[in-house]
């Protein structure tokens, strides 16, 4: 009992201060509410498909801007699909950099588009690690016999 | 996801939809919400492909209808819909703001338009307007 209550606090203060320090917004919540019996993984599955698409995307970014002649087209086209893709999934800091990304696109701004290229990269790897973290701990309160707090 | 196999026809009285998207992660999202609905869908990844599958003879009550799309953009995909007799309810989904954009959107023959990140209330508001 004790296990689980410590597990599940640990969850919720973990998932709290995703939230405060900006790495996900509400949509992800709204994701969470998603999950039921029916789809017990549905936020696992959806999170593999976001980090595979941005890893797609963060590749075709980084091969257009190696160019000689840059396309920036290209390049904001790609950027436009990984700001819909964490809009979509909640990954706010992720999507604040696209915004700014889109502006140096269309200023066909290359050493801005490289340094947010960065930013994106380093952005996307830290939520993987603090999503595999969180999604870790559900798996720990499962295993301890409890169930994963729902988030308001 | 899979919707039923008599071509035109339904097994039962489930709703049905098609999302139409080129993001895999938003369609992963949009068939969720209308799984929990209790709604049956299928995807496909652009406006071609919409028009297409309605050409072989499909219908559903609701498509959602992303805007960018390659191939075939949500605009002309919406309005080469209309232009076949499809009447049924299209909700434009997108996450462009500008007014104009959304206006030739919407006049392509949308009977609703939702900003992305589509949510369970938008979609249950896109719904109520199928069944009102």
């Amino acid at each position: 009992m004790d296990v689980v209550n410590q597990l599940q606090r640990q969850f919720l203060d973990y998932s709290a201060s995703l939230h405060r320090e900006g790495f996900l917004d509400d949509q992800f919540t709204q994701l969470q509410k998603l999950q039921d019996e029916n789809s017990p993984d549905f936020v696992v599955e959806v999170a593999s498909l976001f980090f595979e698409d941005c890893e797609k995307l963060i590749n075709n970014m980084a091969r257009a801007l190696e160019q000689q002649g840059v396309d920036f087209k290209q390049v904001d086209a790609s950027v436009h699909q990984l700001k819909g893709s964490s809009s979509s999934i909640g990954a706010m800091r992720v999507k604040n950099v696209c915004i700014a990304f889109r502006s140096f696109c269309e200023a066909q701004n290359r050493e801005g588009c490289l340094r947010c290229l960065q930013q994106v990269t380093h952005e996307y790897s830290l939520l993987k690690n603090k999503l595999q973290t969180l999604f870790r701990l559900e798996q720990q309160i499962l295993a301890a016999g409890g169930s994963v707090p729902a988030i308001e | 996801m899979a919707a039923q196999g008599i071509q035109g026809g339904r097994k039962s009285n489930k709703m049905t939809a098609l999302v139409a998207d080129d993001n895999m992660v938003n369609r992963a999202i949009h068939h969720r919400l209308l799984d929990n609905l209790g709604i049956e869908s299928e995807a496909v990844g652009n406006g071609k492909e919409a028009v297409d599958i309605h050409c072989s003879g499909k219908n559903f009550d609701l498509i959602l209808m992303d805007m960018d799309m390659p191939i075939m953009n949500g605009i002309e995909a919406t309005r080469k819909l209309r232009e076949m007799g499809i009447r049924s309810m299209i909700a434009g989904v997108s996450t462009r703001s500008v007014e104009h954009e959304i206006r030739e959107f919407i006049e392509a023959g949308l009977d609703d338009y939702q900003e992305k990140p589509l949510t369970m209330s938008k979609l249950i508001s896109i719904i109520h307007k199928i069944k009102g």
